[in-house]
């Protein structure tokens, strides 16, 4: 079980995962599945900035012109957490304006409501 | 077409690849139209079977969502069992690239912040990519709440209507003159963070988005319509497309000479100055308008429907 403790990072990231896959899959209502794949999003970067940080050494900014290996931590899973957060904030916004344009159409976002109004209009 | 046809059952003798073809061309459906399964069933059941029948769906739903959530948290956590030790230094993730990029990133793009040299240097139309992601984010935004003839809602015009009145009416004077301190302390801070994206953590994207929530907070507390006064859907237009439109031409002008040999003309500086690393600090400015007027985008159409 230590290895609870080494991957401590990593491990959170998987259960923040799990929640938010969770809260996707099962909340009915479509606001919380958002927040649901919002936390989703942020346990991917936990995990991505985890995978680039290395003991012992200090944020990738030159410091008195020290440009060695062995002083920096790895700058690239920074910048792809850049575009990641980008993403999703721009895919977060164009959900919830789907959403928005749902409830003025059938004034609710409860999922099961809308797929009985959805029923009703297949008839 | 019409002198092609042919009698029915040489059509169902066609190849697979004939009903393509003609199905390309715009003839035939590439199956025919199969009736509906549950025609049958849907003339004999009543409502309250069909509403059985959303409840069993909807159990099997959960019971299978559970378990893809357990198995799949459970096989993520038996990857990170065998995941490369957290924090070591010869991990595969920290390889010749990172190398590079830390070693001569200095020289090479003039930046002191190597993440800033990597994301607006070496992986500049990645980044100018994500600029036209927000972008189109707040374009299909746009489409889908704007006001207009299309996408009218008396209740809430009405609503929006009797706010103005009361913003008008009644003015809160302690958030006014708590914001009015406050505002240009924020403007200043998210100005300071894009100019030294290249010196220190920060850029584009993090001080955009300061300096939009600046505008957010003036659009609270003083109203759309005084905002509206230095920034309307004009502005708004004009900025993002010349942001954008400058992020474009210059870095296609800086790869088009890197990558024939040519020399490109931007002087470098001096590392640490102000003025230095050529490109990257106007393509910070860029990246920062185009979020602070995305923010304050999003905020604006989701509030009221309009810019």
């Amino acid at each position: 079980m230590e290895w609870l403790i080494t991957y401590r990072f990593e491990v959170a990231a998987v259960i923040l995962f799990g929640i938010g896959f969770m809260n996707l899959l099962l909340r009915k209502n479509l606001i919380k599945k958002i927040i649901g794949f919002n936390i989703m999003d942020s346990s991917v970067f936990l995990f991505l900035a985890s995978q680039g940080y290395i003991e012992g050494r200090i944020a990738p900014i030159v410091v008195d012109g020290v440009q060695d290996v062995s002083k920096y931590i790895n700058p690239i899973p920074s910048g792809l957490v850049l575009t990641g957060i980008v993403v999703s904030v721009s895919v977060s916004a164009f959900f919830l304006a789907l959403v928005q344009r749902i409830y003025k159409k059938y004034h609710t976002i409860e999922l099961d409501e809308l797929l009985k109004i959805m029923k009703k209009e297949e008839d | 077409m019409s002198k092609h046809r042919k009698p029915r059952e040489a059509k169902e003798q066609k190849s697979l690849w004939a009903r393509f073809s003609s199905w390309v061309e715009g003839d035939e459906p590439l199956y025919e139209k199969s009736r509906p399964l549950r025609k049958d069933r849907d003339t004999l059941s009543s409502s309250g079977e069909r509403e059985t029948d959303l409840s069993r769906y909807l159990l099997v739903y959960h019971i299978l969502a559970v378990f893809i959530c357990l198995s799949v948290t459970a096989v993520l956590l038996v990857t990170v069992h065998s995941l490369p030790l957290f924090g070591s230094p010869d991990n595969p993730a920290s390889n010749e690239v990172v190398e590079r990029y830390v070693e001569s990133g200095l020289q090479e793009t003039g930046a002191v912040n190597i993440v800033a040299g990597m994301i607006l240097d070496y992986r500049a139309f990645d980044t100018f990519g994500e600029s036209s992601v927000l972008f189109l984010a707040v374009s299909s935004v746009m489409i889908l709440l704007m006001r207009d003839k299309n996408n009218i809602d008396l209740e809430e015009d009405t609503l929006t209507a009797r706010e103005l009145l009361m913003e008008r009416k009644e003015k809160d004077i302690i958030l006014r003159k708590v914001s009015f301190i406050v505002i240009p302390c924020i403007l200043l801070f998210g100005i300071y963070v894009v100019l030294n994206g290249h010196l220190s953590p920060g850029g584009g994207f993090s001080g955009g988005a300061i300096m939009g929530s600046a505008l957010i907070l003036y659009s609270v507390s003083f109203g759309m319509m005084e905002v509206n006064r230095f920034f309307s859907l004009k502005t708004f237009r004009a900025i993002t497309t010349c942001a954008l439109m400058v992020y474009a031409a210059s870095k296609a002008y800086s790869f088009f000479t890197g990558a024939n040999g040519l020399h490109t003309g931007i002087p470098l500086g001096t590392p640490g100055a102000i003025l230095s690393s050529g490109l990257i600090f106007v393509l910070d400015i860029c990246v920062g308008m185009v979020v602070t007027c995305t923010m304050y985008g999003f905020y604006a159409l989701f509030a009221k429907g309009e810019i």
